[in-house]
């Protein structure tokens, strides 16, 4: 398994003790996953509430203050699809390439990825004020002939979105058929009865695998392009427009990039703590994290390039409104948010160049934090290059309020709370795969 | 399970003897065996020679229609209710790539998909034995037969190293 010889490579099971290990994942749950799935659900209903003040007296309470129309929801939108970009970069693009590391981190990587689609999904539907007339963006026949305007980048991200979600839980459940079964055949009474549903009559019989195999190969290769333009369709929600600090062709690669240095800083918060409460270190081990770190800080070099070039083009355009936008990210008002965003990703991530930080889960737990800050700030900032637009007479400054705080913590807490029952009731640590990677026994040794 | 197809059924714990009783059973003839294992594995596949999977087609299709919805849906659209903004093109195709693109995502992976299930479908397991182990750490094969070939297949996947065998009657 892999090239590299590591002391923290996995241990060689079974295929049995594979089974058997994942099982005891479903197995009763520590008082821990009780105290972080009841603290989830609590945040959640903190963000519910406050939807519903929202929904009985308006947006007002939000701080949408012109000209920035676009406030901590729609950063935390961005914030959201970013983090969905780690799972499927993780499940097809290494699928693809044979990474052999990613089998026993694709599962939780790929959840995350659905369960962060979907808290981004509630933020446009927040954000529009009316979300009994969201379907209005869809092209639907209606009375009077209307269609959506299909050269609006808006319209682009609405289709984006929902095949991502769409793709990336068919890829998810298309995975999960056979571990299913594999549960099915271990548990008995009503447990039995729902695997053995959800299993939709898998056996593992040759003819299903072949079919399989082909179909999640084709998959892979569906998912791997999706993934590079869903956030690159995000980014042009700014870049299409005229607004200094958005108008920059770099938009694509700089988002997409940040988009999965984001989503491993995630998987890094999530699977540290996880593998720990559910006793898997043995097949998550510091060979996996030495390879996340990598990619982090593969990811986290291309922001660095991407954040220097972004000054540089403002200096070098000669163009008096890029260039204020710039300066006052770093010395303006918001200065604090610009260099929030500077310090945990473009340099926090170059700590990952020491493998003593690589392998050192604590540190490696920190960074992450730090990384999933840093990313909401980056939207943060970047959102609020609306403060300085054209007309100077106009500037102002965005104000979160009570309100945006409430949903914030709501989305955590409605992320969290499908995360956690997830792995709980499907085995996040992917059972076919990892037997796949373990050479069967042999009758004649040395064979084949 | 209740099986109502009858023949062989060996379990297998070591690939060398399962692809072996699995030449030999096809050296005999018998064409129409279901192998089970909980993880794909080429060295079955091989022992097997399936042919490639249909799979394929049902993504093409699935992606070409797809990418025509895409182009056709905005085209058509646009000019069903004609805004011409800026003396700009009523139907602009390069935006409507975006749009072309990710349909053709979308469908071709929903069409994948459907073609799974279809194909897997197509071949009834329906009164074929099976058995929770084949989901663990066994390798399942079984060679329907009548009764006259019973005991020869028996013997046969107990020559090739299997761990259980069991004759499964109509």
């Amino acid at each position: 398994m892999g090239a590299i010889a590591h002391d923290g490579m996995p241990r060689e099971q079974t295929h049995a003790e594979v089974t058997r290990d994942v099982l005891a994942t479903l197995g009763t749950p520590s008082r821990g996953y009780y105290l972080a799935l009841f603290a989830s659900i609590g945040m959640f209903l903190v963000g519910l509430v406050t939807f519903l003040i929202l929904l009985r007296d308006g947006l007002g309470h939000a701080g949408y203050n012109p000209p920035i129309m676009w406030s901590v929801y729609i950063t935390t939108f961005v914030f959201w699809v970013g983090i969905g970009h780690a799972g499927t970069l993780i499940s097809a693009i290494l699928f693809l390439f044979r990474s052999p590391w990613r089998t026993a981190v694709y599962r939780s990587t790929e959840a995350m990825t659905v369960f962060a689609v979907m808290t981004a999904a509630l933020f446009p539907i927040i954000h529009i004020g009316r979300q009994w007339i969201f379907y209005w963006l869809l092209p639907y026949p209606n009375a009077r002939f209307l269609w959506p305007n299909f050269k609006s980048p808006l319209i682009w991200d609405v289709f984006a979105i929902s095949t991502y979600f769409t793709v990336s839980a068919t890829f998810l459940v298309v995975g999960l058929v056979p571990d299913i079964a594999a549960v099915r055949d271990k548990v008995s009474g009503w447990r039995k009865k729902v695997y053995e549903i959800c299993s939709i009559g898998w056996t593992g019989a040759d003819h299903q695998w072949r079919h399989y195999t082909r179909g999640y190969l084709y998959l892979a290769a569906l998912a791997t392009p999706l993934v590079l333009s869903v956030h690159s369709v995000v980014s042009w929600d700014f870049a299409v427009s005229i607004v200094p600090g958005w108008h920059g062709t770099i938009f694509a690669p700089y988002f997409v990039a940040g988009a999965i240095y984001s989503g491993i800083g995630m998987v890094l918060t999530l699977i540290i703590p996880l593998r720990k409460v559910l006793k898997v270190e043995h097949m998550i081990t510091d060979y996996h994290f030495d390879n996340l770190a990598k990619l982090t800080l593969f990811t986290g070099s291309i922001l660095f390039y991407a954040y220097a070039m972004e000054y540089f083009v403002a200096w070098y355009s000669s163009n008096t409104f890029e260039q204020t936008t710039f300066w006052r990210r770093a010395f303006g008002p918001m200065w604090w948010g610009g260099w929030s965003m500077i310090i945990c990703n473009a340099f926090v991530s170059q700590l990952l160049w020491f493998k003593k930080i690589r392998t050192n889960l604590t540190a490696l737990f920190i960074i992450s934090i730090f990384i999933n800050v840093g990313m909401w700030f980056e939207r943060y900032v970047i959102i609020n290059s609306l403060s300085s637009d054209y007309l100077p007479y106009a500037w102002d400054q965005m104000n979160p309020t009570w309100a945006d705080w409430g949903i914030l913590m709501g989305s955590f807490g409605w992320f969290l709370m499908y995360f956690l029952l997830f792995a709980r009731t499907f085995p996040i640590v992917a059972i076919q795969e990892i037997k796949e990677m373990i050479p069967m026994p042999r009758r004649k040794k040395g064979a084949h | 399970m209740a099986t109502s197809v009858p023949g062989v059924l060996g379990s297998f714990e070591e690939i060398d003897a399962a692809t072996d009783a699995i030449h030999a059973l096809r050296a005999r003839g018998h064409g129409d065996l279901t192998v089970y294992s909980a993880a794909p594995n080429h060295e079955l596949e091989e022992a097997l020679a399936q042919p490639r999977s249909w799979v394929r087609m049902f993504t093409l299709i699935g992606g070409l229609t797809g990418c025509a919805s895409g182009f056709g849906m905005t085209l058509w659209m646009s000019y069903d209710w004609p805004l011409l903004v800026g003396g700009k093109p009523i139907g602009a195709i390069p935006p409507y790539v975006v749009l072309a693109f990710e349909l053709t995502i979308l469908f071709g992976a929903l069409f994948t998909v459907a073609g799974m299930i279809i194909l897997s479908m197509m071949k009834s397991l329906k009164g074929r034995p099976y058995h929770p182990r084949f989901s663990d750490d066994r390798i399942g094969v079984f060679a329907p037969c009548g009764p006259q070939e019973a005991d020869a297949i028996v013997r046969l996947m107990q020559d090739a190293g299997s761990v259980e065998v069991q004759h499964e009657a109509a």
